[in-house]
């Protein structure tokens, strides 16, 4: 099969996937050098951020809100809207997006 | 006895609430003309889930008892180390959704598929990568949902004080009814309820934990008092070392792609909208969730030092810190999520049944030779059948099945994983690599599971993976290529 007969729609969704697992990179490397970077030390010297452990702040509770930002920021410029429907349907709901533009 | 009442009142009231969704669900069904349009409705609600509702699914699906009792009672144990390990599980509706969410999408709609059996008898075109898969799900799912229902009624037996079979059978039939009448669309709108049920029990349960214990800084200062590991991120006596914790990044953040029940959901949502707002409300949710109940186990260890195992941690937080009404409102919690779990389980035992293998090999593919009412009788009869099994299996537990739940997880990963995400992204990718994968998977898995042989704390579900990945790799090199057929459908142009 050519490289110019497959589908269209899959450049773009394995860009996509792409991003998914750079996020999943930057989440792993938030998560371990947070932890490990700030907690491996004796936990006498800990320092604390609201009474919790500054290693376990940082990696778990501002973890999940920052990976939520950067994929607001991915979906926002690296996702694409597309159809999804198969062949015939594609058209018309392409057509449907193009009328929806014009009344915009 | 006023107080055993006020607990099961909450209980019931969602119950209650539970079925009156699913009713309202099926109202809203299209009413189906052919047996084809009747399994697109019944088994994948039309694809028609926004955003909100297919990121809460996806949560629903994957949450479950042991986010409840199970993960927050070793967090009791193992301090904010466990913790940490639970928070491996964020990526998990962002990764499902990203890799595989509009390649699902397009491919479901390609090939007409509903669940990930039929993609792989459209990808692989084999009679056995079907049936292995199939038999796979079916016996994996019926453990897990046994587990579920056990885990459910010992729960409700500790906080309010009924039997166990009243539990049992308050919520089983609850479920099982749902399922049976409402089909997909039930499932996916009492997942999104019930996903919200879930978040407030969480917040409920760590407010009254940190308020009892004096204040977050006075949790942690009596825990590190009780032992410095608690605080640390290795555990007491480096219980949690790096080698053990670092495979959940495998195990929950790759294997995610692997389970049936998370993944078929990429095929029934609407639009690539829906798609983006779920991946940033998923993980969102799912992290607030999860941080709130383990966290809520660890600071336990602050307010009742000295409970005999960890399992008792949040049940007996709940009777010690909630009033009555309130401990029947976080109790709706974990059956929230257990029976969001069974729910999509049993959906998809049933889809194995009545599509992957009765319409397939009795009927030979020829669906046309059902009426939809009579398939509809079926459909609803093989959910009933199986959510009853399950229930009676649940009065008098089999060694066995509770045996092989301990491996469902990994098991199903074993099997999925591979097949499912190399079919969609490697034209390579061929009939005699999934087998060998799956074969190779299963058998890796359990020997390394049973033999426990030493591995530096790493999971089996490590070599597992990788075994399975090369066995994939040599079944494509030396199998039968695709068929130029296959690869016309799966990734040809648009007309």
């Amino acid at each position: 099969m050519q490289a110019n007969d497959t589908d269209k729609r899959y450049a773009q969704a394995n860009k996509e996937a792409i991003l998914a697992l750079i996020a999943y990179a930057f989440y792993f490397i938030w998560w371990y050098v947070c932890a490990y970077g700030l907690g491996d030390g004796d936990p006498e010297l800990y320092s604390y951020v609201l009474g919790l452990p500054a290693w376990f702040f940082y990696s778990c509770i501002v973890g999940y809100p920052l990976i939520t930002l950067v994929l607001w920021c991915m979906v926002r410029f690296g996702f694409n809207d597309m159809p999804l429907e198969a062949e015939t349907e594609a058209k018309t709901a392409a057509e449907a997006k193009a009328k929806h533009k014009e009344q915009v | 006895m006023s107080e055993r009442i006020a607990s099961i009142v909450p209980v019931l009231l969602y119950l209650a609430l539970s079925l009156g969704v699913a009713l309202w669900a099926r109202k809203r069904e299209v009413q189906s003309t052919s047996p084809q349009r009747f399994i697109e409705e019944y088994f994948i609600g039309g694809r028609s889930m926004g955003g909100f509702v297919l990121a809460m699914t996806i949560i629903a699906s994957y949450t479950s008892a042991s986010s409840f009792v199970g993960g927050p009672g070793v967090a009791y144990q193992l301090g904010l180390s466990w913790v940490l390990l639970s928070m491996i599980q964020v990526p998990t509706t962002f990764l499902t959704l990203g890799i595989l969410g509009k390649r699902f999408a397009i491919v479901g709609r390609k090939t007409g598929a509903v669940t990930i059996s039929d993609y792989l008898r459209a990808r692989y075109r084999s009679d056995t990568v079907v049936i292995l898969c199939s038999l796979a799900l079916l016996v994996f799912f019926m453990a897990a949902m046994l587990a579920q229902f056990i885990g459910g009624a010992r729960l409700f037996q500790a906080v309010t004080g009924y039997p166990y079979v009243v539990g049992l059978a308050l919520f089983g039939i609850t479920v099982v009814l749902y399922t049976a009448v409402g089909g997909f669309r039930a499932v996916v709108l009492t997942d999104a309820m019930q996903g919200i049920v879930m978040v407030i029990a969480a917040v409920v349960v760590l407010l009254a934990v940190v308020q009892a214990g004096g204040g977050m800084g006075q949790c942690i200062a009596t825990l590190k008092s009780i032992d410095p590991g608690l605080i640390t991120p290795t555990g007491p006596k480096n219980s949690v070392p790096q080698p053990f914790i670092l495979s959940f990044w495998v195990l929950v953040g790759l294997g995610i792609l692997g389970l049936p029940q998370t993944t078929q959901r990429c095929m029934a949502y609407k639009d690539s909208q829906s798609l983006h707002s779920a991946m940033l409300i998923g993980t969102l949710i799912i992290g607030f969730m999860i941080l709130c109940a383990h966290l809520s186990g660890t600071l336990g260890r602050a307010v009742l030092p000295n409970l005999p195992a960890g399992d008792l941690a949040m049940p007996t937080l709940i009777v010690e810190l909630l009033s009555p009404f309130w401990a029947g409102v976080f109790i709706a919690g974990p059956l929230a999520a257990i029976m969001s779990t069974v729910d999509s389980m049993l959906l998809l035992a049933s889809a194995a049944i009545i599509k992957d293998l009765y319409i397939h090999y009795g009927l030979h593919g020829n669906i046309t030779r059902l009426s939809p009412e009579k398939l509809k009788i079926m459909s609803f009869g093989s959910t009933l059948t199986i959510g009853f099994l399950v229930f009676l299996a649940a009065l008098e537990p089999p060694d066995l099945l509770v045996w092989i739940n301990l491996f469902a997880f990994g098991g199903l990963e074993a099997v999925f994983l591979w097949p499912v995400v190399l079919g969609l992204y490697w034209k390579k990718a061929n009939a005699a690599g999934a087998i060998a994968s799956i074969l190779v998977g299963l058998v890796v898995f359990f020997a390394l599971s049973i033999l426990k042989p030493p591995m530096g704390g790493i999971h089996a579900i490590v070599p597992t993976t990788l075994a399975a990945l090369c066995a994939f790799a040599a079944g494509a090199y030396w199998g039968r290529p695709a068929e130029p057929e296959v690869l016309r459908l799966f990734w040809g142009k648009m007309q």
